[in-house]
């Protein structure tokens, strides 16, 4: 866990899966939220080897919280919302 | 007259509202899912927060901006979760992705309001798990309800610095510390006896004074050395160097940074607007005249995207743009409106480079990070790398500016294309080969501006 | 004004050709003056696509291209660096009947130039780049050719012909330019400078120079529509073409792939270019269709830059029909970076010796000269 759910957190609970694992988010969560609030510390690695990434801007800019969502292709985490059922992968 | 107008922030929706009182059923394209901008982002349905506990002071504009987007939303061709992806000249054609589908509209005029993005000066280990934007710290806990980690340190400069950690603080978040890199005789020197806008200079005060009262490390004129930490576990401590000159260690597991913002003007710059260096904002802004026209006919400006100027600024800003465009067109514009508008932009631009002076981009900072720095973090590029890159006796010789340099190291070439690490590339690279950061150029804007999936691709016409 | 600078050779022009030349020319102890309009590189030899190829070349380009092959593996003792040329080989695919047929009659052209290719039909092509989709039905690979890192090349040239001696100036646009007395006078960036030999490496620009001398040729602003994904896993060795050219790709080992195919927009009086979303979205297409794997990757950033296309696609090379001591190496028609080296060492023979051992057959600027009217004196006699 890395995110902390602080205020607002009173919403129904979602389930989507990570890399085949699978996980619990809250209606309403970003996929960003729902990965680095629940089991996942990271979204994705750097592909030059320098390490595990977790987003930086969270306003779509960046695109350095790319995870890949079944059916919709490369997606920033932060500016997708993490729908029930979603199949999303870190590569 | 087909009319778009991109963004829905502050000043999209102001520039909406003049349109549609003209007569017009603009097309309205905001990548958000219910517009708001980035200082005024909804969080989601299902979400319960009032106003006031999502935006504070701001709570009445707030509402006020959110009331008129909903009530314009059907009186216009609105397109929520719309990437505007490049920009044709002839025909003017604005080329979207909207739910992982491209597509393109011809437009006649267009308003860009595409806002503006945190300024961040990279430092060792700003690529580690727990290191956010100060804007994104915001975001998280706007529109999500959660905070960056469970013992945040918030380090830059700028207002946002203040009013970030002291919304944290109300939220209930555990602060490590507000480390503010300017000192406080500058800023002190730049305000003082520049009341041009003695509400926002109030509030700052008051989120200062909020933060040390509940006993948080408040410390001013620092230098930020590392970040700390490892791979998945991501930030450990923050190690940083005070006034007196001490070096300092500060355990948190979450940082948020920033130094002020800089426009997104990426669609600007692929429209063909020119781009100047703005030394009060030190930053690369598109030209435009007071009202937000461009050079480019059909083209206008408005809001943090044409030049910083905040929210209040932004809102007005889009108002006149829209008028502008509706003179141009020889539309009936409202003249009173204008120049009630226009003396109050005036006023606030004094303001504004009173605040500029007082929260100074660090460029010495950026300058001088160690060679081992990711520079870029997109691609992986080390401060050390853009220096060789400045050198003579290099394989390619020297690059004189910092498109050549990116041709040679590949940095900015990466994802955000230069949005995050540009500035800093920059100063870099100036202060390498003794020159001003406006001799050294900037990034060129290249379509798309952001990623554009294979699968947005319509089906080709022919078979292969 | 000043006196000019005097020299032995002018080049105009600082793209890999004439980069090279210079390179060449300060090599053998020529006294050389580069103008370039800009940065070197900055058009057609630093936007292009880095395909280094010899395969599917016109004949009349061959001979140069296997010259140039010999010296693109000397780079890095060239140069210092081998600009990222990497001998992946170079696959061309057909995608139907017609296409593989056109294959099939290049492999005698290829043989009868000593270009080595292998002729795979569809099942043998899936065995040997399991990444291919279905809509490649044969392929004919090139094992010396590959690619190239297209933004390193001209720095590079430029860089080693200065250690040579070699006098480069970016910046510098040719504002006039004249031939009187057997020498050519040329002034930019405010200086004059004078030379008994000019070389025209001006790209799509060397149209202009050669009018100036009573050669307009018709030359074309060639604008190839490029751009490059985000890095994935490294699977496509091979630089990938196809037949009819409309769409070419090829991934450098960091992950991206770097995709080309249409045509973008430029104007050259600016000089300005770019691509156009719509041919971007088709190369897309095109691409994903040799390559389904990048159905699940999004593209980065494109590009253009400018290059001279010529009505036959194959370029000016050669001595001027009008003007003693003047060479033209322009009009690339948009596959000169592997040209670029060779080029500088056939214009440096040229212009030094008078001539040169590479074949240029074909090549010659008197193609597109109209036969001259006779002298109105001539006539009376």
């Amino acid at each position: 866990m890395r995110l902390v759910r602080l205020v607002d957190q009173d919403r129904p609970a979602i389930r989507f899966v990570l890399e085949g694992q699978d996980c619990s988010a809250r209606a309403g969560d970003t996929l960003l939220t729902a990965i680095l609030a629940g089991e996942g510390s990271f979204l994705r690695c750097s592909e030059f080897g320098d390490g595990p990434r977790a987003g930086f801007c969270l306003m779509g800019a960046c695109q350095d919280c790319r995870v890949v969502v079944e059916g919709l292709g490369p997606v920033r985490a932060c500016a997708t919302e993490c729908a029930p059922g979603m199949v999303v992968r870190r590569a | 007259m087909r009319v778009a107008v991109v963004g829905a922030g502050p000043a999209g929706v102001r520039a909406v509202e003049q349109l549609v009182r003209a007569g017009l059923r603009p097309l309205w394209l905001d990548e958000a899912p219910d517009g708001g901008g980035r200082i005024y982002q909804r969080p989601p349905a299902g979400f319960t927060r009032g106003a006031r506990a999502l935006y504070g002071l701001e709570a009445a504009k707030a509402t006020a901006l959110h009331a008129t987007l909903d009530a314009l939303k059907p009186v216009t061709d609105w397109r929520p979760g719309t990437l505007v992806w490049d920009i044709g000249a002839d025909p003017r054609q604005l080329h979207t992705l909207r739910e992982g589908r491209a597509a393109a509209q011809d437009v006649d005029a267009a308003i860009l309001c595409t806002g503006a993005m945190d300024r961040v000066v990279p430092l060792p280990g700003w690529t580690l798990p727990g290191v956010t934007t100060l804007g994104g710290a915001q975001i998280a806990l706007k529109a999500q309800g959660c905070a960056i980690g469970r013992c945040v340190a918030f380090l830059g400069s700028g207002p946002l610095l203040w009013l970030v950690a002291y919304q944290y603080m109300k939220a209930g978040a555990t602060i490590a510390a507000v480390l503010d890199t300017t000192p406080f005789a500058t800023k002190a020197q730049a305000l003082a006896g520049l009341p041009h806008d003695p509400a926002t200079l109030a509030k700052g005060l008051y989120y200062v004074a909020r933060l040390r009262a509940a006993g948080i490390l408040v410390a001013e004129g620092v230098t930020p050395l590392a970040i700390e930490g490892e791979g998945e576990r991501g930030v450990t401590a923050l190690h940083w160097r005070d006034a007196a000159g001490r070096e300092r260690w500060l355990d948190c597991d979450a940082l948020g940074l920033g130094w002020g913002v800089r426009p997104e003007l990426q669609l600007a710059d692929l429209a063909g607007v020119p781009i100047r260096f703005d030394p009060v904002q030190h930053n690369w802004v598109p030209e435009r005249d007071a009202m937000g026209r461009t050079s480019v006919r059909g083209i206008y400006l408005a809001g943090d995207g044409a030049g910083i100027g905040g929210a209040d600024v932004a809102e007005m800003a889009g108002a006149c743009a829209a008028q502008a465009l509706l003179a141009d067109a020889g539309l009936p514009a409202d003249a009173a409106l204008v120049r009630r508008l226009q003396a109050r932009l005036r006023r606030q631009a004094r303001f504004r480079a009173a605040l500029e002076r007082a929260f100074p981009f660090p460029a010495q900072l950026a300058a001088s990070m160690p060679d081992e720095t990711i520079l870029c973090r997109c691609e992986r590029v080390t401060a050390g790398e853009l220096r060789a890159a400045a050198e003579p006796e290099g394989p390619q010789g020297a690059a004189p500016e910092v498109n050549r340099a990116k041709a040679f190291t590949r940095i900015g070439m990466g994802r955000c294309q230069g949005r995050v690490c540009g500035m800093a590339a920059a100063e870099v690279l100036a202060a390498r080969l003794g020159c001003g950061v406006a001799e050294i150029g900037r990034l060129r804007g290249q379509a798309p501006v952001k990623p554009l999936p294979f699968i947005a691709a319509p089906e080709a016409e022919e078979a292969a | 004004m000043t006196a000019p600078v005097e020299a032995d050779v002018l080049i105009i022009g600082g793209g890999g050709a004439g980069c090279s030349a210079a390179l060449h020319l300060a090599r053998r102890g020529a006294r050389v003056v580069l103008l370039e309009r800009g940065l070197v590189g900055s058009q057609a030899s630093g936007a292009n696509y880095g395909g280094v190829r010899q395969q599917g070349r016109h004949p009349a380009e061959l001979p140069i291209a296997r010259r140039s092959h010999e010296i693109w593996r000397r780079l890095p003792e060239l140069l210092g660096t081998g600009c990222e040329f990497v001998q992946t080989g170079h696959l061309k695919l057909a995608r139907n009947e017609a296409e593989a047929a056109e294959l099939v009659a290049y492999l005698d052209v290829a043989a009868s130039h000593d270009l080595r290719l292998e002729f795979l039909d569809g099942a043998a092509l899936r065995r040997r780049f399991p990444w291919l989709g279905p809509a490649a039905i044969a392929g004919s690979f090139a094992p010396e050719d590959g690619s190239a890192n297209p933004r390193l090349l001209s720095p590079a040239l430029a860089r080693a012909a200065r250690q040579a001696g070699a006098t480069l100036l970016e910046q510098a646009a040719v504002t006039a330019c004249q031939h009187e007395g057997g020498r050519f006078v040329v002034e930019a960036g405010g200086r004059r400078f004078r030379a008994e030999r000019l070389l025209n490496t001006a790209g799509f620009w060397g149209g202009q120079v050669a009018a100036w001398f009573g050669e307009a040729v018709p030359v074309r602003p060639h604008t190839p529509n490029m751009m490059v994904t985000e890095p994935i896993p490294y699977v496509i060795e091979p630089n990938v073409g196809v037949a009819g050219g409309n769409v070419y790709l090829r991934q450098i080992p960091r992950g991206n792939v770097i995709i080309g195919g249409g045509h973008g927009m430029g104007d050259p009086a600016v000089p300005m270019s770019r691509p156009l979303a719509q041919v971007t979205l088709q190369a897309m297409r095109r691409a994903a269709a040799l390559v389904p794997a990048l159905e699940g990757v999004s593209v980065i950033r494109s590009w253009s830059g400018i290059d001279g296309m010529m009505p036959d696609k194959i370029p000016v090379v050669g001595p001027s029909g009008t003007t003693p001591g003047l060479f033209h190496a322009f009009g690339f028609s948009g596959h000169g970076f592997q040209l670029g080296p060779a080029i500088g060492a056939i214009l440096c023979e040229l212009a030094l010796d008078g001539r040169t051992e590479t074949p240029l057959e074909g090549l010659s600027i008197r193609r597109f000269l109209a036969p001259r009217p006779m002298p109105a004196g001539a006539a009376m006699t």
